[in-house]
């Protein structure tokens, strides 16, 4: 089958006529839930919480988000889906976003998020003024802060090739996350790929909340873990901006902050050298 | 758009997101619609602990709500449950604009969808140089 990706943007591809063509054929709609059902069922949420679903498009996966008991807010890039969505009057609130420009939320946001065949999209860039590893970078980075620790996000996704899924595996991994890598029916035309991702699970070494306790005992997992334990190196330098000088410590942590980690607040005492006794 | 939407988001451009004016985003022109949904004890006292309170204070203030408590209570009993299920789920925004307080740029609500496209410009852009000179004088 064609790659729709491969024809037009996806804003421009899912017009009026596609975006009915879509939501109102019986095959798509039962892959979509399945997959759905799937991806809920990787989080795992024990309560009733609030998801972000990124490309919720028409609200095919919105459905199976509301009839668990979730409240969800979705970002589509379609505003002929969205139209398509409203019509349905499905239960979410609906953006119309491009997820490759960040996700407009406030750091620890949501208990989890999910996505349905949508992120291959980033893969490609438009215009000239943007690159697919700049989307994927800035939407990685976005989701990051946007979930709360111990967050979980489980994102399919339809990688055109090995390229595409180390493209988006890595800038998961560089954008913070612990990664995993699920694929239902390997090496069949009907098999599905799946990233799953945890936030902040890295302190607690086998936490309950670590990706690779996620997909513990299901067949197929294939786990990615390269989360950096403190890099060493990085730039030596001189001047004011030096490794492990104030100015170091305090945009570190100002960094840190806009990420929505936890850090320490900042006192006189910030930086300085702790000095022997006598 | 629901309230408890609009307690999450920032504006789309990066620069604005440290800003301290720039959360949480005013509305302007808003019209309001009530629906009703069946009330969620358990989702309510889930995101309590996350609801940035003062900025809800500001928000309902603006929309007309006005009989919530000062400080955000501990626990939620069966009063304030309903009161908040009232405001956050079952208040829709449906026709309006949102506003940044820091750079200005509006985004428009209609039926009920938000329009956060950026213009490729401002979507990338990772020096802030426009947005200083007031990005509203350009989407006036």
């Amino acid at each position: 089958m064609s790659r729709p990706e491969d024809t037009l943007p996806p804003d421009l591809f899912y017009n009026d006529h596609e975006s009915q063509k879509y939501t109102t054929s019986s095959r798509i709609q039962t892959i979509q839930t399945a997959m759905t059902q799937r991806a809920l069922s990787l989080l795992a949420l024990p309560y009733p919480s609030l998801v972000l679903d990124i490309g919720c498009g028409s609200g095919l996966s919105g459905e199976s988000l509301t009839a668990s008991d979730h409240t969800w807010i979705g970002m589509d890039i379609s505003a002929s889906m969205l139209a398509v969505a409203l019509d349905r009057e499905t239960s979410g609130d609906m953006f119309l976003a491009d997820i490759g420009q960040g996700v407009p939320f406030r750091p620890g946001t949501f208990d989890a998020a999910i996505s349905i065949s949508a992120i291959q999209w980033l893969c490609n860039a438009d215009s000239s003024d943007v690159s697919a590893t700049g989307r994927l970078s800035r939407f990685f980075e976005g989701l990051y802060a946007a979930l709360k620790r111990g967050g979980k996000a489980v994102l399919q996704f339809y990688p055109k090739n090995e390229v595409q899924r180390g493209m988006i595996t890595s800038a998961a991994i560089r954008a913070g996350f612990g990664a995993g890598l699920l694929e239902d029916d390997p090496g069949t035309k009907n098999v599905k790929v799946y990233l799953v991702l945890t936030v902040g699970a890295g302190a607690e070494k086998g936490g309950a909340s670590d990706v690779t306790n996620v997909v513990r005992g299901m067949e197929g997992v294939d786990v990615i873990d390269e989360r950096r334990k403190g890099r060493g190196g990085g730039r030596g330098g001189d001047g004011e901006g030096r490794k492990g000088s104030k100015d170091w410590i305090l945009r570190k942590k100002e960094q840190g902050k806009n990420r929505g980690k936890v850090v320490k607040a900042d006192s006189k005492y910030t930086g300085r050298k702790r000095r022997p006794a006598f | 758009m629901k309230i408890l939407t609009t307690n999450f988001l920032t504006c789309a451009l990066r620069a604005c997101k440290s800003h301290p004016n720039s959360f949480p985003l005013r509305f302007r022109d808003a019209e309001l619609q009530q629906d009703s949904s069946p009330f969620n004890a358990a989702f309510i006292s889930n995101i309590l602990p996350r609801i940035d309170w003062s900025a809800l204070l500001t928000t309902a203030a603006e929309l007309g709500f006005t009989n919530l408590p000062v400080e955000k209570p501990a626990v939620v009993d069966e009063k304030v449950g309903m009161e908040l299920h009232r405001i956050l789920i079952e208040t829709h925004v449906v026709e309006g604009k949102l506003v940044c307080g820091n750079c200005g740029h509006q985004y428009a609500i209609h039926q009920g969808t938000a329009n956060f496209l950026l213009p490729g410009h401002l979507g990338i852009s990772p020096t802030p140089f426009v947005w200083r000179t007031g990005v509203a004088d350009i989407y006036a």
